[in-house]
């Protein structure tokens, strides 16, 4: 069977995956995309952990995965709001590059 | 056979994942984005995470690329066939790289002893998530409507502002 280390690696992979997007992309769509990426990664290690410390002991009643249904939860929060913030910054600025966004850099 | 399964959704999320990151056309990365979401409710399933795996597909291959494809369209400026990399592009994967080579060989090395990965029945999430989760449950419920009306009034055109 398959060992919980190489869902660990997964998820490191798909994590550095989304960390390169959001430092290298200028959308802020692709950069809200990329926060998604860095969020599931965080859930398949939450549930790899869960399923495979069950009965260790160490935790109780699948807790990753009951963390996994709360980050998925504000995930989609997120994105509502991320969704309003940049249909208003297209409103009045009309782009979405972040690096044309720079009414508040000092 | 878990094997073959298990490298082919992690060939698939990756390479969906590479999609998001690497793509020119914005339309394409949310494409891509919804391949990795959905071979990531495969690796839930390898994990007998049945219930995550529904919800996976119902809220983020449902609703959050529906959101992102509607935020694609709404916001079709005359800048999409542009590059949309930064100029500090090589700077980025070298610092994602260098934080790839910390988090890679730290999960190996601490290697922790687990069993076989496990079943988790319906009831005992319901019974876990009402009992001991119970509190941090209704917050969720509330951070979801504050959310939802704070991201209303964000998105607000200004005309109703000035009736309001």
């Amino acid at each position: 069977m398959i060992d919980l280390v190489w869902f660990q690696l997964l998820s490191a992979v798909l994590f550095v995956i989304g960390l390169y997007g959001v430092m290298a992309r200028r959308s802020a769509v692709l950069i809200v995309m990329s926060i998604e990426l860095m969020l599931n990664a965080v859930n398949i290690n939450l549930i790899a952990a869960a399923s495979h410390m069950e009965g260790t002991g160490r935790f109780s009643n699948f807790d990753g995965q009951l963390i996994a249904i709360f980050i998925i939860t504000v995930a989609a929060a997120e994105v509502g709001l991320a969704l309003a913030i940049i249909l208003r910054i297209f409103r009045n600025r009309s782009t979405i590059n972040v690096d044309e966004i720079n009414l508040m850099k000092w | 056979m878990a094997w073959f399964v298990f490298i082919s959704l992690a060939v698939l999320t990756i390479g969906g994942a590479l999609g998001v990151v690497v793509t020119r056309n914005v339309v394409h990365a949310a494409l891509a984005l919804l391949v990795s979401l959905i071979a990531v409710a495969g690796v839930y399933l390898v994990l007998f995470a049945e219930f995550l795996a529904l919800v996976q597909v119902l809220i983020y291959g449902g609703a959050i690329i529906i959101v992102l494809l509607f935020a694609i369209m709404l916001t079709r400026g005359s800048d999409y066939p542009r590059i949309t990399d930064n100029k500090q592009w090589p700077l980025a994967a070298l610092a994602a790289l260098a934080f790839l080579g910390v988090l890679a060989p730290s999960f190996i090395i601490n290697s922790v002893e687990g069993t076989q990965a496990q079943n988790a029945s319906f009831t005992g999430i319901g019974e876990s998530l009402f009992t001991t989760w119970a509190v941090p449950f209704e917050i969720a419920s509330l951070v979801l409507l504050v959310a939802l009306i704070g991201a209303i009034i964000i998105a607000r055109s200004d005309d109703e502002e000035e009736e309001g």
